[in-house]
């Protein structure tokens, strides 16, 4: 059986100009130029004022008492500002944050109060003159600590907080969401197996080191309308949360506007609502003026969104000939103080634990735990990233347990087209067995490679991976279009440009339609008052819903173009095509009415008079066969996914037998792009996430010391990867098997990227040495110990 | 404090004090925003900027130590049309978001001055002072690269 998808769209694509070129980006010369703007970038004149943040040294406490009257007479200080303030909660999934702590902090890092001034010099030296008295309480920092029986519990009117209908927190626990999923009978089958392997992974908290720090400025005017320019994956739905926790100061969602000018990263850590909050609600308390909040870098480490670190139990049965039959997988979420946001990693990660395989048995749970950690939201990969590690190890260790080639067992055991997932619906097309075939190929899985190095160990890993968009079930994508008098265009949509390429895009698939070349289309970054509704640019969606918005709209505009031609020619819609930004006719070959004549003119009739005027269109997406609605003891009777993307990674290693120093030699990527509407950027996509995956096994985590304090909150301690520590070489592949409602058969790619790097690289230690890692990250420490310990040297 | 500064080629008369830094200088006394501020310390190379032809990290330098120096930044590199490098940086991807961008045409820029024919280890060595956390630094060594060959790519 196979998903019906009720709109298909434009997939006649023999004979395509634009989509699947590498066309330039057309973001590119702004910003090798030095003209792009980012929100840090924008003069405000000499009005802005300048805020700075007092922060909690406790990871829980009760704040006793603030005392503001020194800080409030410093020089420069316009303002002072408190939780008694804005005594509002607000979140994105679920409301269990407040703009400054209340009563309690439950990081260290938690903002507690806030200093406006002058100067920002000035607002970092009043902030230190605010006392806070506090009544230390002793912080649970670490999941499993945090589920035990008799632990303090971090929200105790966790019952009462508003939240979305497909969580189900678990009131008197640490327990904010536990999703479940049931299917089958995993008891029967664990029985019945072959074999049965059952480990646990455990995977730290990342950082996603976006290079441009979080930045926002807001101005509520004279006339009472807030502006907020911020750095931000997400305009709309900063506006949403805005006004709805600024709501009992009078705002409406038109008062409030949001703009995001160019962003210098985002990896998740820019989505939803962080410290932007903060600076929107100061503004507030100081009319007419702008309020500047950046983050430094160490805070950008502590008090914006993490990864969440994850315990994961994992129990898997296996036929003797290769057949998965069931999966038991806890994930116990370190989700952190705060989970409005990453209470939905922990579901989406619950909905697909069994990775990309097709499972009849499944068991899977997933808790979101409150911890006194900062608080964890979306990143990269979105969950996916963090139980691929300990799944993709143990489908390697299940392989050589029955003697069997952990490509062909993969191979077997692949998600396919019409298979039942996890929760009942049913798989999309997909290319995964070609993805493994083309990896395999590309780093000759199964030859043997040779080292001059005495001191070296050659050895290759494979993993595979998959993930589907994590949203709202009716998360929906706009685009509004215009015609210029040259013919050129004016695109309006609120996806943002992180560097994706989304704008581009955007561009290819109106060019495609409308014949208008790529470097005639602008696509403007969003202005919540101007550019029409997105959620978020999150999830790798934008290119398939945002793109389907943007076709409707150039589907529309063309429709009207053909509209006119007809009033004023009479030839049959039907007969009309666009080529080379003009209307040609099928029954006429002569007739050629070039766009730039009438798009916005019109075109003037025999008796004098005009038809037409501006070309204008919209265009709007949602989808319409999710839900979320499921039972919660089985996580059965819903659709909360629009579709999967798949693929698989490989590595060539070298790694040093004495100092555990990994090389990657080779490594080869491929994904299934549905189809690439920009294979370039794909291929953007594939080095630059595979890189960024990379890191988080080989280089990078978060330490925090025996209070909860993060120890290493900037790059000399955290350490990204630098131009030397990279591949010597990706192979980047793309396969296409067109997703059927996608726009030309796209689908998104961009988180999917860097999830399997982490199980590739344990992979690749394990066959050089035999040594199983089995905790994040795969330091050259951690294998240099484990050789020792083995006493392979 | 007053100091002279040729910034882009245009001479500025600033006045600063002596603990101003000379990125912040920069980006609102003079209006040069293409040096970014990341960290703030040192480590991630996007407020990098061309004095007296050597590169170095303005977040690190104090505007008054600049008296009577020559300051180069993208926005100067560009001026005539871009470089040749930097259209070798858009036709080869070598950057998304593009915060880094500014910065590492200036540390390439300086690289090929010096040494018009780099090996990639040359290329790795030069951009090791900057971060991206975008493109995975494969694109922007191959963009050098072939800048180095005379742009035949
Ligand atoms: S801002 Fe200067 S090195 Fe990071
Ligand atoms: S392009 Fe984003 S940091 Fe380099």
């Amino acid at each position: 059986m196979t998903t019906t998808f009720p709109f298909e769209a434009e997939t006649d694509s023999d004979q395509l100009k634009t989509v699947g070129t590498g066309a330039v980006r057309i973001d590119g010369v702004d910003k090798i130029s030095g003209a792009a703007e980012f929100v840090d970038d924008i003069d405000f004149g000499p009005g802005l004022l300048h805020a700075a943040i007092v922060e909690s040294p406790h990871a829980y406490a009760r704040i006793v008492s603030i005392d503001t009257t020194e800080a409030e007479e410093a020089k420069g200080v316009v303002r002072v500002v408190t939780g008694e303030d804005f005594p509002y909660k607000f979140g994105m999934y679920m409301e269990d944050r407040y703009i400054f702590a209340q009563d309690h902090v439950r990081f260290v890092g938690e903002q507690v109060a806030g200093v406006i001034a002058r100067s920002h010099r000035q607002a970092v030296q009043a902030a230190k003159l605010i006392k806070v008295e506090y009544e230390v309480l002793e912080p649970l920092l670490d999941p499993k600590s945090a589920v035990a029986e008799d632990a303090n519990l971090i929200h105790p009117d966790l019952d009462d907080y508003a939240h979305v209908p497909w969580f189900f927190p678990k009131a008197d626990t640490n327990i904010a969401h536990w999703r479940k999923i049931r299917k089958g009978d995993t008891e029967k089958a664990f029985a019945e197996a072959d074999f049965v392997l059952e480990d646990t992974y455990t995977v730290p908290r990342y950082a996603h080191c976006a290079i441009e720090p979080h930045v926002t400025v807001s101005r509520l005017d004279h006339a009472d309308r807030l502006t907020v320019w911020t750095a931000s994956q997400s305009p709309h739905t900063q506006r949403h949360l805005f006004a709805e926790a600024l709501a009992p100061l009078g705002f409406t969602h038109k008062d409030v506007r949001v703009i995001t000018p160019y962003v210098g990263g985002g990896f998740g850590g820019k989505a939803g609502v962080s410290m932007e909050i903060l600076g929107a609600a100061m503004a507030t308390l100081v009319k007419g003026r702008p309020v500047k909040l950046r983050f430094t870098r160490e805070q950008e480490f502590y008090n914006t969104y993490q990864r969440q670190g994850v315990v994961a139990e994992l129990k898997v049965g296996v036929m003797n000939d290769g057949t998965i039959t069931a999966v038991d997988h806890k994930l116990f979420w370190d989700a952190g103080a705060y989970v409005e946001y990453g209470a939905n990693v922990v579901n989406a990660a619950g909905l697909s634990a069994t990775g990309p395989y097709r499972v009849p048995n499944i068991s899977n749970d997933s808790l979101c735990i409150y911890t006194n950690l900062p608080p964890g939201g979306p990143y990269r990969g979105f969950g996916y990233s963090e139980f691929h590690f300990g799944l993709e190890s143990h489908m390697d260790r299940i392989a050589e347990a029955i003697g069997m080639d952990p490509v062909d067992f993969r191979r077997k055991n692949a998600i396919q087209e019409g298979d039942e997932l996890s929760y009942g619906a049913h798989m999309n097309p997909s290319g995964m067995i070609e993805a493994i075939d083309k990896v395999a190929a590309a780093i000759e899985w199964g030859v043997e490679e040779e080292t001059d190095n005495p001191n070296t160990v050659m050895s290759k890993g494979i993993a595979c991976f998959w993930k589907a968009p994590a949203m709202p079930p009716n998360a929906s994508s706009a685009s509004f279009l215009k015609f210029n008098e040259d013919g050129s265009l004016n695109i309006t949509v609120s996806g943002m440009e992180l560097g994706q390429g989304y704008l581009t895009v955007m561009a290819q698939i109106a060019s495609e339609i409308l014949t208008v070349p790529v470097e005639k289309i602008r696509v403007e970054t969003p202005d919540t008052d101007r550019n029409p509704y997105e959620w978020q640019t999150v999830a790798s969606h934008v290119t398939w819903s945002s793109g389907l918005a943007v076709e409707k709209a150039a589907i529309e505009a063309r429709a009207k173009i053909f509209d006119v031609i007809h009033q004023v020619y009479g030839f049959e819609d039907e007969s009309l095509y666009l080529e080379n930004e003009a209307v040609r006719c099928s029954t006429d070959p002569e007739f050629v009415k070039p766009l730039r004549d009438f798009v916005i003119d019109g075109i003037q009739t025999e008796e004098g008079t005009w038809r037409g005027g501006p070309i204008i269109a919209s265009g709007k997406f949602m989808p319409e066969f999710t839900n979320a609605n499921s039972d919660p003891e089985t996580g059965q009777g819903g659709h909360p996914n629009v579709h999967y993307t798949v693929g698989c990674t490989g590595v060539v290693t070298e790694i040093d037998r004495d100092t555990g120093r990994v090389w990657v030699r080779k490594a080869a990527l491929a994904v299934d792009a549905g189809r690439a509407i920009n294979p370039d950027l794909v291929k953007g996509q594939i080095v630059g996430g595979l890189v960024q995956g990379l890191a988080t096994v080989l280089y990078e985590d978060m330490r925090f010391d025996e209070d909860g304090k993060l120890l290493n909150p900037n790059f000399t301690d955290y350490k990204i990867p630098t131009a030397f520590d990279i591949p010597d070489e990706v192979v980047p592949i793309i396969v296409e098997v067109p997703q059927p409602d996608g726009p030309f058969g796209a689908r998104g790619v961009g988180e999917h990227t860097m999830i399997a790097a982490a199980p590739v690289i344990a992979n690749a230690v394990y066959n050089a040495f035999g040594t199983r890692i089995k905790s994040m990250p795969v330091t050259q420490e951690k294998i240099a110990m484990a050789l020792l310990e083995k006493g392979s040297g | 404090m007053e100091f002279t500064v040729k910034v882009n080629g245009e001479r500025w008369d600033i006045d600063a004090a002596p603990a101003d830094v000379l990125l912040d200088v920069l980006r609102e006394k003079i209006g040069v925003k293409s040096p970014k501020i990341g960290c703030e310390r040192g480590d991630c190379g996007s407020c990098t900027i061309l004095l007296d032809g050597k590169t170095v990290r303005s977040c690190l330098v104090l505007a008054v130590e600049v008296d009577g120096q020559e300051i180069t930044t993208v926005e100067g590199i560009g001026y005539e049309g871009l470089s040749q490098l930097q259209d070798l940086f858009i036709s080869n991807n070598a950057f998304q978001c593009g915060f880094c961008a500014p910065a590492i045409v200036l540390s390439a820029t300086e690289l090929l001055d010096s040494n018009p024919n780099p090996t990639r280890h040359d290329v790795q060595e030069a951009l090791a002072g900057n971060l991206c956390r975008c493109t995975g630094y494969e694109p922007i060594i191959e963009a050098v690269l072939a800048a180095a060959e005379g742009g035949a790519k």
